[in-house]
């Protein structure tokens, strides 16, 4: 199929390019910036005018659902609502059920994603059998089927030791691996940022050390092994000063956020609202303001929705006794724009967290419309206002509190491979 | 961004009525002191022969007792009866809930009997506040301790304690002292005691039982008990569970009243006048010795019988609210037909 993008600010950052140009799109590539390529007879034109074209977004963790849980969601409902969010590309993270300790289950969730076709889904292994923190999961062979990189996600290894020789066999193999850092014992039974908030609701807080201690812990075992690691979902201003003393050390670490991170903070919890419950919890104004200077600095590479969608259930009880999570993947763009709007970063800047910067941790070709890269990307209005409701939202999850809240900035338009997947 | 969910602003009606008692938080002092007001007047009943009043006959209240409490329960009944209310008793710690039935199953199945009114005890903080916004908002809920959060009842019966003993609140000296982490009592007297403009509010306990950030209930804080105490007016002891001596907070029990009990030698810092409270049941020799407790300074006695007075006035102030906003939608209904 060829396609003509016509009249869109395409901006790639990994071109340096942010200027008012033409597409040109044929057989799944890109194969043409500007000038009309010979012979070329688009079978549509797309008109982005007034609008900004970009690599399709790389989302570094999102929750499906499935296998295991499709009462929360499926890989065809949370796909669709990825594509919904010009995302085309998806880390998942192993804790479905089973969890992705066998190669069956990582080319059970590649196969579903591809027949339904609306966005890239890359697993994440498990670091450990059954993430009990004891035994190693198969990491060669999941690697070799299809598993990006490997974590314990949030079941952290107790062990000191079993963690060593993880990253050990990690190195050995070149093999990427995440931690979404948190210290169980300081976490307890802790549901939000320990603070003032918690402490006049009653909440049982969860303090900034219950990460910062686990991040300086896996810090120095990668510092020990050399391995290529990855910090996902940063909370505390205290972790992103930790991961920037540590790259400049040259330690071979990247760091990603979640977009609701960027904004929320504890204070939302007031009112005891199921919907702000999340892990990690939203924490104090400077640790969001700390994040967002990570990001601005480049700390943080990258910007992710830590989607993670619940059924209605889950979210009707006093606030602890609920799930956690918020669905994310729809409103990851608009959230993140408030960082242009707010003055923290440039445009271009913005777009690089959200799809070059997040290819480069994975180290995937992916995130760019150089000619010759497939065609993942996405066209998106900066200025369009929108206020999510249940039934727009394609998630099975409609656990977000922007239901209802107007929100600037909506994608119109996401191809993945020259294929439209969503249209608005 | 987000409209505001806060739990003051759900137990008030458009008015400004109360017609849920969730906390003390963000209560204007006015309201405060109609409850100080009212139950007083309801103390005084309580001596008499007679002691029923007919505010809540026909009304069916129904208490929800989701966490163990034969005190408690038995005063807010009583309350319930002598308003000449309908009492229906669940203690649901070990039926529904076992069962698997969801919270807010088992309310709507007790709103569907047509209860007027919901005494809540649960051992989730916010639990009042999630029944009242989510789950049966046109039924009256009274917050009777909700995890750490709130024990408004409580408070409120310590406040008019204090002020049927000592007067204005705006010359007082006041300190709270004990296990303020797991206190939803000392939560809502910190609030109350604000509002209601108390000279001074001290808390007197180790670190290990002192929230994060105590300092933005605008109290001042003693780790010394004999410095927090001295001229105080009143001394209001929290209790201290058990289990804390297991969980590293404490060393044990000895060394805990040694440090904090307040005992007749402690208390000599304390203004001559001074008096002293507990929000029951008392761990003798742990928080406060048995002199004490029984001495001439001891209020604790009165509190249980101001309970019961601050219990029916929140009742009856809340049902009345209800009543209001009921016939607010109501006329508020007839005339958009017109």
């Amino acid at each position: 199929m060829k396609l003509k993008i016509a009249g869109g600010r395409v901006i790639d950052p990994a071109q340096k390019l942010d200027k008012v140009v033409d597409l040109y799109i044929d057989d799944g590539a890109v194969v043409a910036l500007g000038e009309q390529p010979e012979n070329f007879v688009a079978e549509e034109v797309i008109d982005a005018s007034g609008q900004i074209v970009a690599p399709g977004f790389i989302d570094l963790c999102a929750e499906l659902g499935e296998p295991g849980q499709t009462r929360r969601g499926t890989i065809a409902s949370e796909t669709a609502a990825a594509a919904a969010g010009g995302i085309t590309t998806l880390v998942t993270p192993p804790t479905t059920s089973p969890v992705v300790d066998t190669t069956a289950v990582a080319e059970l969730i590649q196969d579903r994603a591809l027949d339904s076709g609306f966005a890239r889904v890359l697993p994440l292994g498990a670091l450990t059998k059954g993430l009990e923190g004891e035994q190693l999961a198969p990491l060669h062979a999941l690697a070799t089927s299809g598993c990006i990189g490997f974590t314990n996600a949030r079941e952290p290894i107790a062990s000191s030791l079993v963690l060593l020789r993880a990253l050990e066999y990690a190195a050995t193999h070149d093999l990427l691996v995440v931690f979404q850092a948190e210290d169980r014992t300081l976490v307890a039974n802790g549901c939000m940022h320990e603070g003032s908030t918690s402490t006049r609701l009653g909440l049982v807080g969860i303090p900034a050390a219950a990460e910062t201690i686990e991040v300086s812990r896996c810090l120095l075992l990668v510092e020990e092994t050399g391995v290529r690691a990855h910090f996902g979902q940063l909370s505390c201003a205290g972790s992103v000063t930790l991961i920037e003393q540590a790259r400049l050390r040259g330690l071979p670490v990247t760091a990603d956020v979640s977009a609701h991170q960027l904004l929320l903070i504890d204070e939302n919890v007031d009112g005891f609202d199921s919907l702000f419950h999340v892990n990690p919890p939203l924490r104090s104004a400077s640790d969001r303001d700390g994040l967002r200077n990570g990001l601005v600095t480049g700390t943080i590479a990258a910007i992710c929705s830590d989607h993670q969608p619940q059924d209605e259930i889950a979210k009707e009880a006093p606030f602890a006794a609920t799930e956690i999570g918020m669905s994310s993947l729809e409103t990851l763009l608009p959230l993140s724009l408030i960082m242009v709007d707010e003055g923290w970063l440039e445009m271009s800047d913005l777009i690089d967290r959200l799809s070059r910067g997040p290819a480069k941790i994975l180290g995937i070709e992916a995130g760019t419309l150089e000619v010759g890269s497939a065609a993942d990307l996405c066209i998106f209005d900066p200025e369009m206002r929108w206020s999510p409701t249940a039934d727009q939202l394609r998630s099975k999850g409609k656990n977000t509190p922007f239901k209802r809240i107007e929100l600037k900035g909506r994608v119109t338009l996401t191809l993945l491979g020259g294929i439209p997947v969503f249209r608005l | 961004m987000f409209e505001s969910k806060q739990p003051h602003r759900v137990q008030l009606t458009a008015n400004g009525q109360l017609k849920h008692f969730i906390t003390t938080e963000g209560l204007p002092i006015e309201l405060l002191t109609e409850i100080l007001d009212t139950a007083d007047s309801f103390v005084d009943m309580g001596a008499q022969q007679v002691k029923k009043v007919p505010l809540l006959r026909g009304r069916t209240v129904a208490n929800l007792f989701f966490e163990n409490s034969t005190r408690t329960l038995s005063t807010f009944e009583l309350a319930a009866k002598r308003l000449s209310a309908d009492v229906l008793n669940l203690n649901i710690a070990t039926s529904s809930t076992k069962k698997g039935e969801t919270l807010k199953d088992t309310l709507m199945t007790l709103a569907a009997m047509q209860s007027d009114m919901f005494v809540v005890r649960h051992s989730d903080s916010g639990a009042a506040h999630f029944i009242a916004s989510e789950v049966t908002p046109g039924v009256a809920i009274i917050n009777a301790g909700d995890g750490r959060h709130a024990h408004p009842t409580q408070a409120m019966l310590d406040m008019l304690t204090i002020r049927r003993h000592k007067g204005d609140f705006t010359k007082l000296r006041i300190a709270v002292v004990g296990d303020v982490l797991h206190s939803r009592v000392a939560r809502s007297q910190l609030h109350a005691l604000r509002t209601l403009g108390a000279a001074e509010v001290r808390v007197i306990a180790p670190r290990t039982l002192l929230p994060r950030d105590v300092e933005s209930f605008g109290v001042k804080v003693y780790q010394d008990l004999t410095e927090g105490l001295r001229d105080v007016d009143v001394v209001m002891t929290l209790r201290l569970q058990r289990e804390r001596m297991t969980s590293a907070l404490l060393p044990s029990e000895s060394e805990y009243f040694k440090l904090y009990g307040i005992s007749d030698d402690r208390l000599a810092f304390a203004h001559p006048e001074a008096i002293v409270m507990h929000p029951g049941p008392i761990n003798r020799g742990v928080e406060i010795s048995s002199a004490v407790a029984d001495g001439r300074r001891s209020v604790i006695l009165d509190q249980v019988t101001n309970g019961i007075a601050v219990r029916m006035a929140v009742m009856s102030m809340a049902m009345s609210g209800q009543q209001a906003e009921r016939q607010a939608a109501i006329e508020g209904a007839t005339t958009d037909e017109a």
